[in-house]
């Protein structure tokens, strides 16, 4: 992956790690919503709600029109679904068990001077 | 991090992570042999698995079941293919229903663990290969990319401590 591929998937995967945004993100995904009407399905102000619409639109994920005094924003189903996004989604479970496993190493060689706590029967 | 090369196949729908670990082959393999280990690191922090059955055999069959914040079940299975302990081995991973009944309109995985001696350590090769993109998006849409985001916080944790 080339910079420009790393920074999209840092926002894309900043843009993601936020659980309001993934609401906000299904929503817009299933129908267009103005920014007000999404500000309306959340305890927080209509200020913090288009900071989280904005995100996800600098990731791609979604798009905004202006109609009137409105702002409707629309999921981008393509970016969502492309498969490079999907395949980079996934690589991050991969990599959060790498790091479990990882930890669990580490632990065991912390503990390494510590009489085994877990003796289990072999199968 | 242990991870040092990831590999995005887009024809194949094929995605290969290299990592590195500072244990030896056998540890590793254990992690994968014994179902108390494994569920440790299948599920993340808020979807944490409970391995029900697990037979790491050719022709074995794992049971599993994620549980969600909301005590949400999702549950999964493993048929295992091949066997070459302690080096590798290739599975089916698939999701089920609560009574582990595979869902046969729900896509499969096939997977091949590897793990190879190296520099004192171990490096794993894992390769993980979908049928469809569609398959691919219903894996997604199943919640994984909810577990993915708890993931990525977790390996900031890590980082970060």
């Amino acid at each position: 992956m080339d910079e420009v591929d790393k920074d999209k998937v840092d926002a894309l995967f900043h843009a993601l790690a936020d659980r309001t945004r993934r609401d906000i993100l299904r929503r817009v995904l299933a129908e267009e919503h103005s920014v007000s009407q999404l500000a309306a399905k959340y305890e927080m102000s209509f200020a913090a709600v288009q900071k989280h619409v904005g995100v996800l639109e600098k990731a791609g994920l979604l798009t905004k029109r202006r109609s009137g005094r409105e702002q409707l924003a629309s999921g981008d189903v393509q970016a969502v679904r492309s498969v490079a996004a999907m395949l980079t989604e996934l690589e991050h479970v991969w990599r959060g068990r790498i790091a479990r496993i990882d930890a669990l190493i580490a632990a065991e060689l912390d503990s390494a001077s510590d009489p085994p706590q877990e003796d289990r029967p072999c199968p | 991090m242990p991870v040092t090369d990831v590999q995005h196949d887009l024809d194949t729908l094929t995605l290969t992570i290299t990592a590195d670990f500072a244990a030896p082959v056998r540890r590793i393999w254990q992690i994968y042999a014994d179902p108390r280990q494994l569920e440790k690191v299948w599920g993340p922090p808020s979807y944490p698995a409970t391995v029900v059955d697990h037979d790491l055999v050719p022709g074995g069959r794992t049971t599993y079941y994620m549980t969600g914040p909301e005590g949400d079940k999702h549950a999964g299975y493993w048929l295992i293919t091949t066997v070459d302990e302690p080096h590798g081995f290739t599975f089916d991973d698939g999701f089920a229903d609560l009574d582990f009944n595979p869902l046969p309109e729900m896509p499969v995985s096939k997977n091949d663990f590897t793990f190879v001696e190296h520099d004192g350590g171990t490096r794993a090769v894992y390769v993980s290969t979908y049928a469809s993109a569609g398959a691919l998006q219903q894996v997604l849409d199943m919640g994984i990319v909810e577990g993915a985001s708890l993931a990525i916080n977790q390996i900031d944790n890590l980082i970060a401590s």
